[in-house]
């Protein structure tokens, strides 16, 4: 209950037009775009997955997007960080920009870098300690140290703080990562991921192998992270986009088909598709 | 257990429960079936060899025909030399292809590759060793433990390489996306998270062509071809235990039997005291876990 007072009273300071699609560009505005995609389509051999996607997302926002099965959500989000790349058959089209910048100028490896991702089901790496998990993004990348001169101890203990996961392993960080429980294991994974210091995260249903106490818990971290991060998150509960999200975008069969304040979304929505996908009347 | 209950059907219970029985006792016989044969080498090569067994037979050479006594000492190490050189050939070459076909397994290449190698584990190790008797004994003009070696390794390659590969596919897709989503590019993926990930089970696999190659005596037959002194040097002639209790079973003499009963003893115990060994050293804490 809390969050959502919270939540309607940041919308001011929002500051989103109703009409997001609208494409008046001006400079303020377009280096408030954390991600934007302009006609992003993807194919898979010659399935079309996703079609002609235009979507901003601004910077510290949480941007859900829903829609029923097979609709292309994770598609899109994985497009983002190019995880498509392990697929030989997918084939992407359109244009991708990372804080304004395209992405075909970045390295694929920086760009994960900037990106970071949460997947559905926790996977940390089982052959690694708690404290491992948390440091193998820069232990792999190389770095003895982060930027800003910290050990590896300080930025693992950090991190794990900032997921909320310090109180309940800070006596067994050497202990096997398997050894914790779902929800942990996936705290353990946003612990990791930010800890390579993302600017956008994305997530892939990060609750939906989780119980309701630890679904609880990751959502408030959403919450949390907004001031730092800017996150994108698929899921196929609609609750949980109220809950968490300041704007929702909705697919349905590869095409956006409305994008606004989260809000207006559940309670009045343009399209008639979302009207009856939100009410339950498919998907 | 309560077969009181009105929904069990007591009939039915009781024939689930014989026919649970029957198959039980069947895997149980199977089980027996298997474990037998291997117990029975065991105290057989043990009963028969133990006799001449003693600190001779590790540290003389062969004595000549019509004395007793002597050992084995230049065939154990030869064998040693021979997998080890078998092994550095062939456990790289193997993991790597392995790693190839299980990565980029796209790729047609890949797929040739997988075929090639599934066939090459089908070749009779005989053929092995004639391939190698061509290639090295006959342009170095004598046999030696390189060309041994190197059938030896050859022998190996298909093993190693289709044991990566399977266990590569058993870890889990989702936990390349998570390294990879870190910014870890891939090589260091494939390196420090998949191979790593899969180990346990891949070294079980070198394990596996690591006794395979120590027992072949085909391939050595023309290649190594054996010698009845030391030999230090890797491209000459070179004893190995296989080939030693070869020659000495087919022999006329009863010390000679015996010994050959002792090679094989320690021929096992030699596979059974790397396989230990190998095992505790990359001991991982986290294994079992995949």
């Amino acid at each position: 209950m809390e969050k959502t007072d919270k939540l309607s009273d940041k919308e001011d300071v929002l500051e989103i037009e109703d009409d997001i699609e609208e494409s008046e560009i001006s400079p303020e505005k377009e280096s408030k775009n954390a991600v934007r995609t302009i006609n992003l389509s993807v194919y898979f051999d010659e399935r079309i997955a996703i079609e002609n996607i235009n979507l901003k997302v601004k910077k510290n926002t949480v941007t859900a997007i829903i829609g029923p099965s097979g609709c292309g959500k994770s598609t899109f989000l994985r497009s983002l960080n190019l995880m498509h790349d392990m697929t030989p058959k997918a084939r992407m089209f359109g244009e991708i920009l990372i804080h304004n910048e395209n992405i075909i100028n970045f390295n694929t490896v920086d760009l994960r870098k900037k990106v970071g991702m949460v997947f559905q089901k926790p996977n940390p790496f089982p052959t690694m300690s708690i404290y491992d998990n948390v440091a193998s993004g820069l232990k792999l990348n190389g770095s003895g140290k982060s930027a800003d001169g910290e050990s590896i101890t300080e930025i693992v203990e950090k991190n794990l703080k900032y997921s909320g996961l310090w109180e309940e392993v800070k006596d067994r960080l050497k202990a096997p990562a398997l050894s914790l429980s779902g929800g942990q294991q996936q705290r353990l994974c946003i612990a990791r991921t930010i800890a390579v210091k993302p600017e956008i995260i994305l997530m892939d249903e990060p609750t939906s192998a989780l119980d309701p106490i630890s679904t609880s818990k990751v959502e408030e971290l959403i919450y949390n992270f907004k001031k730092h991060y800017t996150i994108i998150i698929v899921t196929h509960n609609m609750q949980q986009a109220a809950r968490v999200s300041d704007l929702t975008a909705f697919l349905y069969l590869g095409k956006l088909i409305e994008y606004s304040k989260t809000r207006r979304m559940f309670t009045n929505p343009k399209n008639h598709l979302t009207e009856d996908y939100v009410t339950g009347k498919f998907g | 257990m309560t077969t009181n209950s009105i929904l069990i059907n007591p009939v039915n219970l009781k024939k689930r429960k014989i026919i649970n029985s029957v198959m039980l006792a069947l895997c149980i016989v199977a089980a027996i079936i298997t474990i037998i044969p291997l117990i029975y080498i065991f105290f057989y090569t043990t009963q028969s060899g133990i006799s001449a067994l003693n600190i001779d037979f590790f540290t003389q050479l062969p004595m000549p025909v019509g004395e007793v006594g002597g050992g084995m000492a230049n065939a154990i190490v030869g064998s040693l030399v021979l997998v080890g050189i078998g092994a550095v050939m062939g456990i790289p070459i193997g993991i790597m292809t392995g790693i190839y076909i299980s990565e980029y397994s796209k790729s047609i290449v890949a797929t040739f590759v997988k075929f090639i190698t599934d066939i090459l584990s089908g070749i009779p190790s005989i053929i092995i060793g004639i391939f190698a008797y061509g290639v090295i004994v006959i342009p170095m003009q004598r046999f030696s433990a390189l060309a041994g070696g190197f059938a030896l390794g050859i022998l190996m390659i298909p093993t190693v390489t289709k044991i990566t590969e399977e266990m590569l596919k058993l870890v889990p897709q989702s936990l390349r996306e998570a390294s990879l989503a870190l910014g870890v590019s891939r090589w260091k993926t494939t390196l420090r998270i998949v191979l790593k990930t899969a180990s346990p089970g891949i070294i079980t696999g070198v394990l596996l062509a690591i006794a395979r190659a120590a027992g072949e005596t085909a391939p050595l037959l023309f290649t190594s071809f054996g010698n009845s002194y030391w030999q230090t040097r890797i491209d000459y002639p070179m004893a190995s235990l296989p080939v030693q209790i070869f020659n000495y079973a087919i022999s006329p003499y009863d010390d000679w039997h015996r010994q050959a009963w002792a090679g094989a003893f320690v021929l096992i115990f030699l596979v059974f005291t790397v396989n230990l060994i190998v095992r505790i050293v990359t001991r991982n804490k986290f294994s079992g876990s995949l």
